[in-house]
């Protein structure tokens, strides 16, 4: 049994997605793929390099398995967020060039236009690389990467692990406590001061709760000898072509959104 | 798969007294168990079975900041140089399993140990072989069942070759399916592999045709018996002792409440027509179709595997989910002033119909002490300070906890906490009292309190008890109907021995 053969079969962490050929990428080259887009879209505002970028991620989603309108429902409030930030920094931002709109207090020109698509646009850019790592990473291949890779201790790898598969429990957890309240006579306080108190309760109790599932799980990682000495992997944490792929599409993308805004003149360091 | 060395355990006069307190969780406890003997290790409540455990699997130690007395040897070295050589297994599925995927979990161990690459892959598909789990290494291990899940745990363990298996009231919270698919495996890998065996178990009769000793702590230090099973569970001089300590044996009459009398013309009080439940109101429902009268005075046992929906059908009933589709109407008798819904009773009127006491009863605790725990409910529903008094202590002494009222309910004992859940419930003497698995991980002694309390609440109250069980000792001797839950479906038949056998 070969360790490649224990790929994982489980769904990708979007739910209603599958899993796509690219989660055979390593982890750490997505995450470089990642970075490397992000730090380009956050040096510069202005559409064009926001236009290059945000294209470029959209092209990855039939790779990626993602179907555009499960991706519009899931990421809705984002896409809000992005047209408010649009709306206020047009509103707000220096108004240069020639007047769109001139309703009294509401003045729009050109220029600050442009200017907030840019924030939406460069907004949207920056938060879709996130979204597509949760997608194609999954936890325990990232732990693997860090571990063997870039050699951090696996300790602390395999403990934040752990913690993070206790974290979906206690979502589970709250529910239930407060339901289990509720039939004790607990959120029958209706002012807001007795819900905050409520609220206070229900959190030490979870709280409680998760102190002592952690304690076990500690107990039950430790008999099953964690941490008592060298230790070794099942799954080898392994680059392939396709990392080369995916590093290579990370930084031309970054590459190529810094080029064309300088081409078009529209390039505006952050800093300046 | 290599099979390891059965492992030899030695005790001479141990003990362990845990960090900050100063009783003796164990002491004086002296035996020697061949390499390849089968222990049943047995006591009360508190005499420190899963402290021993623990030690064997070489979890306590200095740094846990625990007191250590005499020798514990496992193959003449301290258990905590020896690990690897033991595996344990316990209780709680949810809380031992680390990783996400199932070949995952089960190569964990190997890895710890530092086990080549290759050779844990054999082991892993070997481990899963011995446990008879037969999904593939990719599966979620979210996605199993309670029993497979400790299936799972065991095959993690097994992963590791111990020479030596300690297993921590492994069936407790499992279905009778699942006991007996757990007692089996460890049966088939013990045949295969010749390990030692040390098991804590409140229930001996699945577990006494497989040991062939059983060792009985003595909560007051030492040992109570140390035996063959057959001489230790019938001997008429053990026997009356394991029964006080709260031991299922096997063949024991369990002294019953007297017969209820029928209650004739009782009234309505909660009707279920096409009752359709689901987790959250918008999710997949679990159960459809159940129709359903509750009377006063009813006895109602809700049964079926792990995972068929028998709480969400409680949490419904209970008024605490809102019904996905169909009917849920509380007859005036119940719902008096507080209209015919019960989900959208408020809290405080809720308390005086219908009472829910959860599976874990820490869940339930709102203050810090048991006399501040039984007046929170009636006070919240208006009653007078003078008749709270009252109510909490007449249910302090009925159950006994007087000793206790000042006692923070977290530091209470399993069978203590237990006690208070159902105590806090029973406060605002509601029409309803739901229990989700009332039984779960109690012993004997806990199980025949409750019985008869129950029964009487029935009888004196005229309360509907309605449970959530795997229990079937449990709901026949509350008598009443079952409810039997599977596959989406709910079917009513009446509670007795023919029950259990239908299903």
């Amino acid at each position: 049994m070969s360790a490649q053969a224990v790929r994982p079969a489980a769904a990708g962490t979007l739910p209603g997605t599958q899993r796509s050929r690219l989660s055979a990428a390593n982890p750490l080259s997505t995450l470089g793929a990642a970075v490397a887009v992000t730090v380009a879209v956050l040096l510069t505002v202005d559409w064009v390099s926001a236009t290059v970028v945000l294209a470029g991620e959209l092209a990855l989603l039939p790779l990626l398995r993602i179907n555009p309108w499960t991706l519009a429902k899931r990421i809705w409030p984002l896409l809000i967020a992005a047209a408010v930030g649009a709306y206020g920094t047009a509103l707000l931002a220096e108004k240069t060039g020639d007047v769109l709109l001139d309703a009294g207090p509401l003045l729009f020109t050109t220029d600050s236009v442009g200017a907030g698509i840019a924030i939406g646009l460069r907004g949207l850019a920056i938060a879709l690389p996130g979204i597509f790592l949760l997608v194609t990473v999954d936890a325990t291949d990232l732990a693997d990467a860090l571990a063997q890779r870039l050699r951090l201790p696996s300790r602390f790898v395999l403990g934040a692990l752990a913690a993070m598969r206790l974290v979906g429990l206690l979502v589970e957890e709250w529910r239930t406590l407060g339901l289990a309240r509720h039939a004790r006579g607990a959120d029958a306080a209706a002012s807001p001061l007795g819900r905050f108190r409520n609220f206070l309760g229900q959190g030490l109790a979870l709280l409680i709760q998760a102190i002592r599932r952690a304690t076990r799980l500690a107990v039950a990682m430790e008999a099953r000898g964690f941490g008592s000495s060298e230790r070794t992997w099942a799954r080898s944490s392994t680059f392939s072509r396709i990392d080369l792929w995916v590093l290579a599409y990370g930084v031309g993308l970054a590459a190529a959104a810094v080029w064309a805004a300088a081409a078009a003149g529209t390039f505006n360091f952050i800093l300046s | 798969m290599s099979a390891a060395n059965p492992v030899a355990v030695a005790a001479r006069d141990w003990g362990w007294r845990h960090a900050g307190r100063k009783a003796q969780a164990v002491a004086g406890v002296s035996f020697d168990i061949s390499p390849g003997e089968r222990v049943l290790l047995l006591g009360a409540s508190g005499a420190g079975k899963s402290t021993l455990l623990h030690a064997l699997a070489g979890v306590l130690g200095e740094d846990t900041g625990g007191t250590e007395t005499g020798t514990l040897r496992l193959d003449g070295a301290h258990p905590q140089a020896a690990r690897g050589r033991a595996g344990l297994l316990l209780q709680d599925p949810d809380s031992q399993i680390v990783l996400s995927r199932v070949g995952d979990e089960v190569a964990f161990g190997a890895e710890n140990l530092g086990v080549p690459r290759a050779e844990i892959w054999e082991r892993v598909h070997a481990a899963l072989d011995d446990v008879g789990l037969r999904v593939p290494l990719g599966h979620s291990t979210a996605a199993l069942s309670g029993g497979q899940k400790q299936r799972l745990a065991l095959a993690s363990i097994l992963a590791m070759a111990p020479g030596l298996l300690l297993l921590d009231e492994p069936t407790a919270n499992l279905d009778p399916d699942g006991v007996l698919e757990i007692r089996d495996s460890v049966e088939r890998v013990l045949d295969r592999t010749g390990a030692t065996l040390i098991v804590v178990e409140h229930r001996v009769a699945a577990w006494a045709q497989l040991v062939d000793r059983v060792i009985v702590l003595d909560a007051g230090g030492g040992l109570l018996a140390d035996g063959p099973p057959q001489e230790v569970l019938t001997a008429e001089r053990t026997r009356s002792r394991l029964a006080e300590a709260g031991v299922w044996l096997p063949g024991a009459a369990v002294d019953m409440p007297p017969p209820l009398p029928a209650l004739r013309s009782a009234e309505d009080l909660l009707t279920a027509d096409g009752l359709e439940v689901a987790r959250t109101p918008r999710g997949r429902a679990v159960l459809t179709g159940v129709d359903l009268t509750l009377k006063a005075g009813d006895a109602l046992g809700i049964t079926g595997p792990n995972g068929a929906g028998k709480s969400t059908l409680a949490l419904t009933l209970g008024g605490l989910l809102r019904p996905r589709g169909g009917q849920l109407t509380a007859s005036p008798a119940l719902a008096r002033e507080a209209g015919s819904t019960p989900s959208k009773w408020k809290s405080a009127q809720l308390v005086t119909r219908i009472g829910t006491v959860f599976q874990e009863p820490e869940h339930q605790f709102l203050t810090g002490s048991v006399r501040d725990e039984l007046a929170f409910g009636p006070l919240r529903a208006g009653r007078s300070e003078s008749e709270v008094r009252d109510t909490v202590e007449e249910l302090a002494h009925r159950l006994k906890l007087s000793g206790l009222t000042q006692a923070n309910p977290f530091t209470l004992s399993g069978g203590e906490k237990r006690r208070l859940s159902v105590a806090t419930m029973l406060a605002t003497s509601p029409d309803i009292l739901l229990l989700d698995e009332p039984t779960f991980g109690q012993d004997a002694n806990t199980w025949r309190e409750l019985v008869s309390l129950l029964a009487r609440q029935r009888r004196d109250a005229g309360c509907a008890v309605v449970s959530v069980t795997h229990d079937r000792e449990f709901t026949e001797a509350l008598g009443g109907r079952i409810l039997q839950v599977q596959e989406g479906c709910a079917r009513l038949q009446p509670a007795g021995p023919a029950a259990g056998a239908a299903a």
